[in-house]
């Protein structure tokens, strides 16, 4: 009765390129305390059509992660092309705390520099740049209002990858942290009326630059990230069986890890990437496992007659966060991997599961049925404080960006499964609609750079 | 169900009068109007477009009488024509109502040892993909311990459990994930 099926999944070798964003990010709700800043055009010095508007793509990022608001080119007092020209009065006038600058130079052989610099209103305001200080009993001028000046020679289609890099930089500037921008997310796009319906796509956190890793006849779950960013470990049921495979993602080389009878599952990769845990229920309930990559030695962690499930790792890789029914409705527990003491996590709400813990270790991001419906939900360890963070529908499967600022879910709205966003404190969210199918189990990846 | 029995009984009856009354008038070359007379509605006349030129000879014929285990036997074949188990939400115990299907498959199955069945559990969207992968196997496992205390061997049974991944109905309305929470036998 088992036929063999022959040609049930495409790897595909080469990247596939998508013709367009099958992804975009649309702002449902911001943030009414965003700083305002200014990102000037760049000047273009080149032939021609200038190739990306890459402040286009640095104001996108900033006012995506909620904490800014660039002022719209329309609203811009002036656009200055060098940080000379800035009228720091002006800028200060609106608001503005930092004016990004930049430039792009077309060199030889399809290379482009790109320098940027990013000034501060306030400094460069009280000493318009031209306060002169002692320094080595030398008078020089201080340059102190500028926080960024830098520059990078890249290739033509670098200069997305660039303007994140830019991003990243301003960001962090501003924030004290680190930018999330040159991040990739990976995620499964369900297309019925394909071939292959389901597929194994990676693309810029943003959307851009979407490309296909796997497609098949057969469900492909789970993806997680090697903490180096090279590896996705997913499930697949191209066996007609569920099974989890690593797969490199510059390569295309593809390696089943486990095909136990019965559900092999949820795999996630441990901090130092030596590791993945992940659910067996090859000796009856679907309990938790860890799995040494290298030499497949595999351990079994719990042991309960009920359901054991979404193991993660805490950041130190002692623990792992699971959620489990041994309390009645799933909830989520935490054990520890030397002594096997597992203590219960989670308290409020019907009931929790699938959780991720933030990359700083101080708060557990989690799918909580509250009044019957399914949300996020940040639960703070220290606090055991819960809010929940979204008012969509049927939420799932929840991944955080690697500076902890964002995470990412899948959701239903418009009658689809799409992916959204919400930053940590609730208060930022959008959605990523999709131009075809739907699209489900998002994976934030680590940072790339 | 009941009134097709009742029906099919009726037809039966009348099949055997149609038949008496072929056999008593098979020694003389009898029309086709006598037969109507006795009941002859149900006997199929095979051929009746040269009666009269090819030697004045027609044939007629009768379904098989079907006797009870053929008749059980067909009944356990529509049955099986029933291959989806529904589930209540977050729920992996059998309902009353599906006995009588489990019982006709679990009866194909004992028969015919050498045939295996595969079951997929499926849940329907809410909760998380992975929660809903250990419960449509919990659901796929209620069935298959179903078909084994009905004396199905272990043995015939493989369980592969889809969770939300495989839904029949895409629309993400209640109506839909009824539909979605099921188990289905598949041969």
């Amino acid at each position: 009765m088992m036929k063999k099926f022959l040609v049930s999944v495409s790897l595909v070798f080469a990247f596939m390129n998508v013709a367009q964003a099958n992804l975009e990010i649309v702002i449902t709700e911001g943030v009414d305390s965003a700083r305002p800043v200014g990102v000037v055009p760049f000047v273009w010095q080149g032939h021609g059509d200038v190739p990306l508007d890459l402040a286009k793509v640095v104001a996108d990022d900033l006012r995506r992660s909620g904490k800014f608001n660039p002022v719209a080119i329309s609203d811009m007092p002036q656009t200055p092309q060098s940080i000379e020209q800035i009228d720091y009065e002006a800028w200060a006038a609106l608001g503005v705390e930092a004016v990004l600058t930049g430039k792009v130079e077309a060199l030889e052989a399809g290379k482009f520099k790109v320098s940027y610099t990013l000034v501060d209103v306030l400094r460069g305001q009280v000493t318009a740049g031209n306060k002169q200080e002692l320094k080595d009993g030398q008078l020089v001028t201080s340059q102190d209002h500028i926080l960024l000046d830098r520059f990078k020679s890249v290739a033509r289609a670098q200069l997305r990858q660039m303007s994140h890099l830019i991003s990243d930089g301003v960001y962090q500037s501003l924030t004290g942290e680190r930018g999330a921008f040159l991040t990739r997310i990976a995620y499964v796009v369900v297309n019925n009326e394909a071939t292959y319906p389901y597929q194994l796509r990676i693309a810029d956190y943003d959307g851009h630059n979407e490309k296909t890793l796997l497609r098949s006849q057969e469900p492909l779950m789970s993806p997680s990230w090697s903490p180096d960013g090279r590896q996705l470990a997913y499930v697949s049921f191209e066996n007609r069986t569920a099974e989890i495979y690593v797969q490199d993602i510059y390569t295309s080389q593809r390696t089943k890890l486990t095909s136990f009878s019965g559900i092999n599952g949820a795999p996630e990769w441990s901090p130092d990437g030596s590791k993945i845990a992940l659910v067996l229920s090859k000796d009856g309930q679907p309990d938790i496992y860890v799995i040494e990559v290298a030499s497949k030695k595999l351990k079994r962690i719990t042991k309960n007659r009920r359901i054991d499930t979404e193991p993660t790792w805490l950041p130190s890789g002692n623990d792992l966060l699971f959620s489990s029914e041994r309390g009645g409705k799933p909830q989520i527990y935490k054990v520890n991997l030397d002594t096997n003491k597992i203590n219960r996590v989670t308290w409020e709400g019907e009931m929790n599961l699938g959780g991720s813990v933030t990359p700083d270790g101080s708060a557990l991001v989690m799918v909580s049925r509250v009044n019957g419906q399914y949300r996020i939900a940040r639960q703070d360890f220290d606090t055991g404080y819960v809010q929940v963070l979204t008012r969509t529908q049927l939420d799932e499967s929840p991944t955080i960006a690697p500076n902890g600022s964002m995470i990412m879910y899948s959701t239903v709205a418009g009658g689809r499964q799409v992916l959204a966003l919400v930053s940590m404190d609730g208060r930022f969210k959008a959605t990523l609609p999709a131009k075809e199918g739907s699209v489900r189990a998002p994976a934030w990846s680590p940072f790339l750079n | 169900m009941q009134f097709e029995r009742v029906v099919k009984t009726i037809f039966l009856g009348l099949a055997f009068a149609g038949l008496a009354a072929c056999s008593s008038n098979n020694t003389s070359d009898s029309d086709v109007s006598e037969t109507d007379k006795a009941g002859g509605e149900t006997v199929i006349i095979e051929d009746t477009t040269n009666d009269e030129t090819a030697g004045g000879v027609e044939v007629g014929s009768v379904d098989p009488v079907l006797s009870a285990e053929e008749e059980e036997r067909q009944k356990a074949a529509e049955l099986r024509q029933s291959q989806v188990v529904y589930f209540e939400f977050d729920r992996s115990d059998i309902g009353g109502e599906y006995a009588e299907i489990l019982e006709a498959h679990a009866s194909y199955l004992r028969d015919n040892p050498s045939v295996s069945v595969l079951i997929e559990g499926h849940t329907d969207e809410k909760g998380t993909p992975e929660y809903n992968i250990a419960l449509g196997e919990r659901r796929g496992k209620a069935v298959s311990k179903y078909l084994q205390s009905l004396g199905v061997l272990a043995s015939q049974i493989s369980i592969v459990s889809y969770g939300e991944e495989k839904p029949v109905d895409n629309s993400h309305t209640e109506a839909a994930m009824a539909k979605n929470r099921r188990a289905v036998l598949v041969y």
